[in-house]
């Protein structure tokens, strides 16, 4: 098959890596070559993060670039609208609606682009729009965000189901899996 | 066994199964995983030196001993310990050596685009490069065999984007850790000038056999696929160079950058039409190739500054074909900040508020030189900002003395700012140091240091006094403040800007994203009372913002400081 090219944005501490390092694992668990990519350091401090995950037969870059993401899965609005040009023709935004000021925008040197997404649409691109942090707080942690999102994105897999789940037990602390599965079924039966 | 490792952990697991015995390294992004990940082994001694030069020294000690060694550093980190490493060139080993180095292109997390392969030139060591955490294992595992062969320390260049990608690792089995017998060898190991100018011809001897080593070794393989285009490339550039050929150009895929091949690249180079160097950063292979005569079309396709992608490839053989879609309106930058709590940033409002030269250094505090605090004048390198204060004041002396200061944190002054503060006190200028004491190494993800009292592992540990070691280097004024108090910054640095000697301010209270640190309930803003003054928002706290007029507090991100409520003259935040 060919590489399918996945990207988590969102802002540091909103954590992408735990997103990631549960598709990664599924991916490789299901038989595909699996590569992700990280950046750590700086991005964790608030920052924009990004992280890509590309799987197939064979995987050779760790990164995605413009015009090649299948799906950009975005924990926060502004963060879709920064890597919209990386969507693939025919590729999927999954982003959660909330927002989240940067410092120039704090500090008045910027506006925030309130209607970004409505004018993404406009231009032709295929967004999905949640309010993701209500649901992850109605599963119980407004850190489940990351779980909703992935929840919603499931469906844009060829995996099952139960192997998502399976894989949720895999990679969370054993007293988080209960708040997390929920956390999925929300996302994924949005 | 397969597993899905960044190549950080690839090369802590070749390292380990390879028989390391014993490794020291200071944290740097991108190498700090390579010790976290050895930490974990009980086997193994692992520690946090407090600089790469103590690291490199540390595993010198241990491969003399007979044990394999390492240590790991970001790319910066290995200017701090090339002196241990030149030397090291010339003594070789005893027990096998290996020296990780990871380079940050692009500089996502760094002061500088150095390249490490310089490095392995200059010192004359071999140096590897793995292009995804296979080979990160595979090459770290094997090392130790070269370094021990061959008689030298070998350098294991990492990037940013093989060391912090995940790929699929398939671990081959361990090799017991042997403790090789040390016998006393002064010619070899004492290195005067009478023992060291016999070892000059040796590491030249031992350069020519490596040279030949490299014409036919796992490290550089060739795949013949075209006879019009061939590519010599390494590392990551590779693996965009094969995303994008696939199998429309031959590649000759350099995994020892140092010493390169000659028949090899001559060969390859025989049997294409068009040759093209594909590296990032500077021309090392690509001046290589040139040096023998050999036509190539290099840098000035593929540009000598940050990191390559795909993309970068197919653009330069007119292949790309991609591009998506960006939004009309204007997209903030994000850029990283400090956080909502950080102790960091009541210090820094003093330090802006009153307009104090600040001489900075590298850290979390790095941070305090984005809007609005503006709060740093100038960040070289670790342990510069009290050094850089001091020539600062001895080219302007009283004028400035009473308006600069140095902040540097515990981990940084463990690291290098020891020295600053002797010359300060020794070279007699009326310095004002303050240690941004945040009882962590903040910036790379929390690793302990001298200060915390806590080694790798987290077992309790001595601990530097940071009182008692400022005034046995000389300081007779140390003064420790709580940065959460405004007041107490205030009077502290007024003070002892304003005292004939030097001093230094602790500021301490720890990081705010630790575990152990308890965090208050949020602060909100009583809408009614707040008159919209933003005295508030020149604080720079993520949490609050201006909503409708008045300022606002993030509940979600607030960890009820107080710093801003004591900023507020109408008593709106509560």
């Amino acid at each position: 098959m060919e590489t399918k090219s996945i990207m988590i944005v969102g802002v540091g501490g909103q954590g992408s890596l735990l997103a990631s390092k549960l598709l990664g694992r599924l991916l490789m668990d299901e038989g595909y070559d699996v590569k992700v990519s990280e950046v750590h350091g700086m991005s964790q401090r608030g920052g924009s993060v990004v992280t890509y995950v590309r799987f197939g037969d064979k995987v050779y870059s760790p990164i995605i670039t413009e015009g090649e993401a299948d799906i950009i899965i975005s924990f926060e609005k502004l963060e879709a609208a920064r890597y919209a040009k990386f969507l693939k023709k025919d590729g999927l935004i999954v982003v959660n609606t909330q927002q989240i000021d940067p410092m120039p925008v704090i500090i008045g040197a910027a506006t925030y682009p309130e209607e970004v997404l409505t004018e993404l649409t406009d231009k032709g691109l295929n967004i999905e729009a949640m309010d993701a942090l209500s649901l992850a707080v109605q599963a119980g942690s407004p850190k489940a965000v990351n779980i909703v999102l992935m929840g919603r994105a499931a469906k844009q897999f060829d995996i099952p189901y139960e192997r998502w789940i399976k894989a949720i037990e895999n990679t969370v602390a054993e007293r988080f899996v209960e708040m997390n599965k929920k956390a999925f079924d929300l996302g994924y039966n949005y | 066994m397969k597993k899905l490792l960044i190549g950080n952990q690839a090369v802590a697991c070749g390292l380990h199964d390879g028989g390391l015995g014993v490794v020291s390294s200071y944290p740097g992004t991108p190498s700090t995983e390579i010790t976290e990940f050895l930490s974990t082994y009980d086997d193994i001694h692992s520690e946090w030196a407090p600089n790469e030069k103590v690291a490199c020294e540390v595993a010198f000690g241990a491969s003399l001993a007979g044990a394999r060694s390492a240590c790991a550093m970001k790319h910066v980190g290995l200017n701090v310990a090339a002196d241990p490493l030149f030397t090291l060139s010339y003594t070789g080993v005893n027990g096998g050596m290996v020296i990780c180095v990871a380079d940050d292109p692009a500089m996502h997390s760094s002061q500088n685009e150095q390249d490490s392969r310089h490095y392995a030139i200059a010192s004359k060591v071999p140096m590897l490069e793995p292009a995804d955490s296979q080979e990160a294992y595979t090459f770290a595992k094997s090392a130790f065999e070269l370094s021990e062969k061959y008689d030298t320390p070998v350098l294991l260049r990492m990037c940013t984007r093989i060391a912090h990608s995940q790929s699929i690792v398939e671990l081959t089995e361990k090799q017991d850790a042997v403790l090789k017998n040390y016998e006393k060898n002064p010619a070899k190991y004492i290195m005067m000038p009478g023992n060291a100018i016999k070892r000059h011809p040796f590491v030249e001897e031992r350069t020519a056999k490596l040279t030949e080593l490299a014409e036919d070794c796992m490290y550089n393989t060739v795949e013949y696929n075209s006879d019009e285009i061939g590519i010599i490339t390494s590392g990551c550039s590779y693996l965009y160079v094969k995303e994008v050929m696939g199998d429309k150009a031959s590649i000759l895929k350099i995994g020892m950058p140092n010493p390169l091949p000659v028949q090899l690249i001559k060969d390859f180079a025989s049997k294409v039409k068009k040759l093209y160097v594909i590296e990032e950063l500077d021309p090392i292979i690509e001046n290589h190739v040139k040096s023998l005569g050999i036509d190539v079309i290099g840098k000035e396709k593929f540009s000598i500054l940050g990191e390559f992608s795909q993309q970068t490839i197919a653009k330069a053989f007119d292949m790309d074909d991609k591009c998506g879609v960006t939004a009309d309106s204007a997209i903030p930058m994000r850029p990283p900040m400090m956080c909502a709590g950080c102790p960091h940033r009541g210090m820094f409002y003093t330090l802006s508020k009153n307009k104090i030269t600040v001489h900075g250094d590298i850290g979390c505090y790095t941070l305090g030189a984005v809007a609005p605090l503006n709060a740093l004048d100038s960040t070289l390198c670790m342990g510069a900002s009290i050094s850089g204060l001091h020539g600062y004041n001895c080219a302007r002396g009283e004028e400035t003395e009473k308006k600069s200061v140095a902040v540097i944190g515990d981990s940084t002054f463990m690291h290098s700012g020891m020295t600053g503060l002797v010359n300060v006190a020794y070279n007699a200028t009326n310095s004002t140091v303050i240690i941004l004491d945040n009882s962590i190494t903040g910036m790379t993800g929390h690793q302990q240091n001298p200060t915390t009292g806590y080694n790798i592992k987290g077992d309790p540990a001595a601990k530097v006094d940071l009182e008692a070691l400022c005034k046995a280097l000389g300081i007779n004024r140390v003064r420790v403040v709580d940065p959460y108090d405004l007041k107490a910054c205030e009077t502290a640095v007024k003070e002892e800007l304003a005292v004939e000697e030097p001093s230094v301010i602790i500021s301490r209270r720890p990081c705010v994203l630790l575990k152990s640190v308890k965090l208050q309930p949020s602060l909100n803003v009583d809408a009614d009372k707040c008159k919209s003054c933003k005295r508030c928002m020149g604080l720079g706290c993520p949490a609050i913002s201006m909503k409708d007029g008045k300022a606002k507090i993030d509940n979600t991100l607030c960890v009820g400081c107080g710093v801003c409520k004591q900023l507020c003259a109408f008593d709106a935040i509560v």
